[in-house]
């Protein structure tokens, strides 16, 4: 009998501790987890009178003039929203990723699509050597022709994508921001493609972005505007609340 | 610097007093085109540092061959101011060849690109001309080249090049008995030419859109937009009385044929 009690309490000890261990190591991960969605968030502005945006002549490409005929395409250079906000900027964190996020390759593949003689998005964000898919939903021709800077990990390449033909895979090898785009049959259409390592974002027309899957730790944060360059700041993130990193842009 | 070129070997050390003598005055020492001719010449001369090349084997994006660019200084490039230097002997080329490399440091990174699949060429008929000028219409070479070829489509007047400077798209129905395109005068030429693109200028790649067999119809009706020149494509067209009958899809794809009485392949005459 007593032998039987002993080994009840030894069993029943090994389980408590067996049964702690468990629940501390489970803790553990959830704070790793945790840890993991930090981000940061903002808003970009523009101070300022927002400089005129042409309307664009699309007359040579009657199918893109008629889709537009309600409401005409203006260039995309400086795009405002009603608060201010700036449209269409790439924000990234140019200092301070450890090794592991900065080699993180996202699983979404972004599509650049052809409509409306536009190029939706306008400014895509990728990571290097992640996937993207090339699309036309127009009823005619584009050409795509994406000009990176000589001599980088980045090469111009010309491909033609009749109406009709699947969407074609592409990546590119190397961080550049930003490989303008351009259709050589459509001179007005142009777009950016901003390869950075690590987690990115463009802002909405509300000029706003979000910053997720960062790991605590201090960085810096940089903002990319077609037409008025580049601007940084030094930002700490926390575990759990996003920090926050405004940016303003003077009017030129 | 080394180039291969069937069994020549090229050594860029060997070709360093020929550059300078016959290369430089245009091409420039330092192989960024400002050399002292340049700024006379239009299209400028070829910039070697950014190892981007018109005439290649090898999809777009990539670096040609060596054979590219040796067969590119033999031929020399029509409609501009690079001449014909076949008085070079093979040696002297595989030297230039190799020499031009050390100009860019993507040589040094890189291989040439994969070469292009060259089926056979089928014999010209009218049928394989037709559907060549149907495709020249749904690929829409004609918004650069025009209908007829002629250079003077309706993006034609607006195209510039990678360095932004304005270019034009070829004009087929220029030239005479022997015109020629700067990357050559044989069919596989042509066939080259708009399925690998010409890299640093507007003309994309069709690599992915044109099957191969179909490829060949539009070499055969390209060559008939060439008015002037002698080519067994011209001899059909003549024969058909300058007539290129509209194209008859004889096998549709399944899914765009319809269901019920559809004549049999073949069959529609």
């Amino acid at each position: 009998m007593k032998a039987h009690y002993k080994t009840f309490v030894v069993t029943a000890c090994t389980l408590l501790i067996l049964g702690f261990g468990l629940l501390y190591s489970t803790r553990k991960t959830l704070n790793v987890s945790a840890a993991a969605s930090g981000g940061i968030t903002g808003t970009i502005k523009l101070d300022g009178t927002p400089p005129h945006q042409k309307p664009i002549d699309m007359s040579k490409e009657p199918n893109c003039a008629k889709e537009h005929a309600s409401n005409p395409v203006t260039t995309e250079t400086v795009i405002v929203g009603p608060k201010g906000g700036l449209k269409w900027v790439v924000v990234y964190i140019s200092e301070g990723l450890d090794a592991a996020t900065a080699s993180q390759v996202p699983p979404a593949k972004p599509t650049w699509d052809q409509k409306g003689c536009q190029y939706i998005p306008h400014v895509m964000a990728l990571d290097v050597n992640q996937h993207f898919e090339v699309s036309n939903s127009d009823p005619h021709s584009h050409n795509i022709h994406p000009l990176p800077k000589p001599n980088g990990a980045n090469h111009e390449w010309n491909r033609s994508q009749p109406p009709g033909t699947p969407p074609f895979d592409q990546v590119w090898a190397g961080e550049e921001i930003a490989i303008p785009v351009k259709c050589n049959i459509h001179p007005w259409m142009h777009g950016y493609m901003a390869v950075v390592k690590g987690p990115t974002a463009v802002t909405d027309d509300n000029g706003s972005y979000t910053i997720s899957n960062l790991p605590p730790g201090n960085y810096t944060v940089t903002a990319w505007q077609e037409q008025y360059g580049s601007q940084s700041q030094k930002v700490t993130v926390a575990a759990g609340k996003p920090a926050t990193a405004d940016f303003t842009y003077k009017a030129k | 610097m080394e180039s291969h070129i069937g069994n020549v070997t090229g050594h860029a050390a060997a070709a360093k007093s020929d550059y300078r003598r016959y290369c430089a005055g245009c091409h420039g020492d330092y192989g960024d085109s400002n050399g002292e001719n340049a700024v006379w010449l239009d299209p400028k001369p070829r910039d070697f540092t950014i190892a981007t090349f018109k005439c290649r084997s090898t999809l777009t994006g990539t670096l040609p061959t060596d054979e590219d660019i040796f067969n590119t200084i033999a031929r020399g490039l029509t409609n501009s101011n690079m001449p014909v230097w076949s008085t070079f002997t093979k040696q002297q080329r595989a030297d230039l060849v190799a020499y031009i490399k050390i100009f860019s440091p993507r040589w040094e990174k890189e291989k040439a690109g994969d070469t292009i699949k060259i089926p056979a060429e089928p014999p010209v008929t009218m049928e394989s001309i037709s559907h060549g000028k149907a495709l020249f219409t749904k690929l829409e070479c004609w918004k650069c080249h025009g209908s007829h070829g002629e250079g003077d489509g309706p993006s034609a007047a607006t195209l510039t090049d990678s360095k932004d400077q304005p270019i034009r798209p070829y004009n087929f129905a220029a030239g005479k008995g022997d015109s020629r395109f700067k990357c050559g005068d044989t069919n596989q030429d042509v066939y080259k030419i708009f399925m690998t693109g010409l890299d640093g200028t507007p003309m994309p790649s069709f690599a992915d859109v044109i099957q191969p067999n179909d490829a060949w119809d539009l070499v055969h009706f390209l060559r008939t937009l060439q008015v002037n020149r002698h080519s067994k494509e011209n001899e059909v067209l003549s024969a058909a009385h300058g007539v290129i009958p509209p194209y008859v899809d004889r096998n549709p794809p399944p899914a765009a044929a319809p269901p019920a009485d559809n004549k049999p392949p073949g069959g529609a005459n």
